[in-house]
């Protein structure tokens, strides 16, 4: 057993650190769920395609490095440690290719992985609806077949950055006289300024644009544009969601950034009350780090992650809002002032943090749905009524 | 990097699993809680003799020299079956007599630790320590003096019954000087360590034993753990448990290579373990209702040992500050 790097490895971190240095803006962009922000965080998308860093886990062909997983763990504990912009590409690159790596065609492959590394096209999850939320088999949102393709029908809510994206990709049923509601649905692919499509941003808690409801009428999507097997797309989309609660969705660099990040504010001026939640920020940024090492020498070893990833996003989900809100009572009056305002401490990061922390109970399966989950497919405790 | 036990480090947990399940520990713990040490020795020959005790015993003295991965994997199952004694006490014993530098004593007691014919115990700070009653010699470690002995004073009982506290009596000064409190540093380490991996494998049974109750229990008609409220809480357990294990691991490692952060690493992995092992402790009483707050369920052996354990050898305060302060 050891947690030790090779020394290639440790060359590809000192590798990353180096380039995130000299191109990480020195000044932090303005958020990302703003229309200003979000062209500013695609500018900086087209940055790190141009030099191999969007997408270092896929292969050389669609603009990676085929970085291993824990290549791709160490990349992240670098880009967070180095404050590096948030993502705008993370729907695509974390939920959208995975799909499209294991369910896809080559042709799919080939026209779409390019211009999502590139930064060129921003996906958008069409997922949830104002009906369907944790029970997301009972969407309403219709595909009818059509000469050459289908049309998209229906409602869909709460799709991060929609406002701003080019793409979406979301389950839409296409069979609705199936005796079970997972079955008879199938997984497209479709564009956000097509005819027939309506975006209007849904404001977050502080007022930013964060994501935003779709109207669908009638909208074209091409055979090209189903991923697997009309019909399939439940199976096709539980796979996704396993990666979206599993080792890709937040990587642990992100939180042992902010743990540092936290105990150096506690360091200006040390005090034992804070010092406890503060100390628990950090042993649990560790674990997480830990958990997810020994879950990539598991997978390294042949084994898959099933049902483990629910207890992941229990856990960082909760240590991120824990977090945070040490932050925001070490820093007392100005704990108080929103990411935007001029004095707020650290451009304003915390407070953001903050904001966007509160979510991570809901979304990417709500913890009340993981807690099910792990009691049921972990412990194996009888279902029962939820 | 491999963050994984090996084959062999398995194996060696199933086999110690295997033979203690299958010696009846809570008889032995009973007895033990009653001053009765009999079974508990018996239980400590075995162990004995499938390694344990050799574990943190130089090779010039018939043990494998310290192996922390494997000490936590033993004081995992250790855990797991309540089995009582001063067992992290014993091995720290160990840990403090091969960094002290005094030959004689070394000598005299490190070979019969390693064969499990010396049961020892030893306190650093503090006014007690345990189970002195049943110890073929107390090491008692205050501020740069160790003093060994075999008197103490009255037993005093514990929540945790099978937990027996005494004051080290007289005894004679061992050593002095700068050489006893490196010797007791490392020896907490290695107590820290076993007594995070002990508070793991305990963890781990409450639970088990809990999730298999609340399946058979019924009311209403249906299983109770077919509630939310129930599944919930266990999965939260679980949560907690299994984000602390890779802090035991990566804390044996930390200590196995000498690492500057093994201080920070030990103290996140024993608060992490300690505040499981607890809670997982207060969710099974909860969920055995009544029966769970009965000294006649043999898990309230288990439920009691929780807590101790979570404050032995570092309570979750000073592991907390003590992350910090690097």
């Amino acid at each position: 057993m050891d947690l030790d790097f090779t020394a290639d490895e440790d060359a590809f971190r000192a590798e990353a650190r180096a380039w995130l240095a000299d191109h990480t803006p020195a000044t932090p962009l303005p958020s990302l769920e703003t229309e200003q922000g979000f062209a500013a965080h695609r500018e900086w998308e087209h940055q790190l395609a141009a030099d191999r860093w969007s997408v270092v886990s896929w292969p050389e062909k669609y603009g990676g490095r085929g970085a291993s997983i824990l290549e791709w763990l160490i990349f992240e504990e670098e880009y967070y440690a180095a404050g590096a912009p948030g993502r705008v590409s993370q729907n695509g690159i974390n939920l959208l290719a995975p799909t499209l790596f294991e369910h896809g065609t080559d042709e799919q492959r080939a026209r779409v992985l390019g211009p999502m590394a590139g930064g060129e096209v921003i996906w958008a999850q069409a997922w949830s609806e104002p009906e369907s939320g944790s029970d997301l088999a009972s969407l309403r949102s219709t595909a009818v077949r059509t000469a050459g393709g289908w049309l998209l029908s229906g409602q869909k809510t709460w799709s991060s950055r929609a406002a701003f994206a080019d793409r979406a990709f979301g389950l839409f049923r296409s069979d609705p006289a199936t005796p079970r509601p997972h079955q008879g649905l199938t997984y497209l692919m479709f564009p956000l300024d097509a005819p027939g499509v309506t975006v209007r941003p849904i404001g977050r808690l502080d007022g930013k644009p964060a994501f935003a409801e779709l109207f669908l009428d009638e909208v074209f999507v091409p055979d090209a544009d189903v991923i697997g097997e009309p019909g399939q797309g439940w199976r096709v989309a539980m796979s996704t969601a396993g990666n979206e609660r599993g080792l890709t969705l937040r990587s642990p660099g992100r939180f042992t950034a902010a743990a540092d990040r936290l105990a150096a504010l506690w360091r200006e001026a040390p005090d034992p009350v804070l010092g406890e939640r503060v100390a628990d920020a950090v042993i649990g940024a560790r674990a997480y780090q830990l958990f997810t090492y020994a879950n990539a020498s598991r997978i390294a070893a042949g084994s898959s992650i099933g049902a483990e990833s629910s207890l992941n996003k229990v856990f960082w989900s909760e240590l991120d809002i824990a977090l945070h809100e040490t932050a925001l009572d070490r820093l007392g009056p100005y704990g108080t002032l929103a990411d935007d305002a001029a004095e707020a401490p650290s451009h304003g990061s915390w407070a953001e943090g903050y904001t966007f922390s509160l979510a991570g109970p809901i979304y990417a399966g709500t913890n009340e749905i993981q807690r099910d989950i792990i009691a049921e497919r972990l412990l194996g405790l009888p279902k029962g009524r939820r | 990097m491999r963050f994984l036990l090996t084959d062999e480090q398995r194996e060696f947990g199933r086999t110690l699993d295997g033979m203690l399940g299958a010696s009846g520990t809570p008889a032995a713990v009973r007895a033990w809680a009653s001053g009765d040490h009999k079974p508990g020795r018996h239980l400590w020959a075995r162990l004995a003799e499938a390694g344990v005790w050799g574990l943190a015993v130089p090779e010039e003295h018939d043990g494998t020299g310290l192996l922390p991965v494997e000490l936590t994997v033993a004081f995992g199952e250790l855990g797991r079956h309540a089995v009582p004694g001063p067992l992290a006490e014993t091995v720290a014993a160990a840990a403090f007599l091969d960094r002290l530098g005094e030959e004689a004593a070394a000598g005299e007691w490190l070979p019969r630790i390693a064969t499990g014919d010396a049961v020892v115990s030893l306190g650093i700070g503090g006014p007690y320590v345990l189970d002195a009653d049943a110890a073929d010699a107390v090491f008692a470690v205050q501020n740069d003096q160790v003093r060994i002995t075999r008197r103490h004073g009255a037993v005093q009982p514990s929540l945790d019954p099978a937990r027996r506290l005494a004051r080290p009596l007289d005894g004679t000064l061992l050593a002095q000087g700068p050489a006893v409190a490196a010797a007791a540093a490392h020896a907490t380490d290695v107590a820290r360590l076993a007594t995070a991996a002990q508070s793991l494998g305990l963890g781990r049974a409450l639970l088990a034993e809990t999730v298999a109750y609340v399946k058979q229990r019924t009311q209403f008609q249906v299983a109770i753990g077919s509630f939310q409220a129930v599944k919930h809480r266990l999965a939260d357990t679980l949560i907690g448990l299994e984000f602390a294990r890779p802090l035991v691991h990566a804390a044996a490692l930390a200590v196995a290579a000498g690492a500057p952060s093994a201080g920070r690493d030990l103290a996140a992995a024993k608060v992490a373990s300690g505040e499981a092992a607890y809670a997982a402790a207060r969710t099974a009483l909860q969920l055995h209702g009544a029966l769970g707050y009965t000294e006649e369920l043999d898990l309230s052996l288990w439920i009691r040992k929780a807590r101790a354990l979570r404050d032995a050898w570092g309570t979750p305060a000073e592991c907390r500050a003590r992350v910090l302060a690097d």
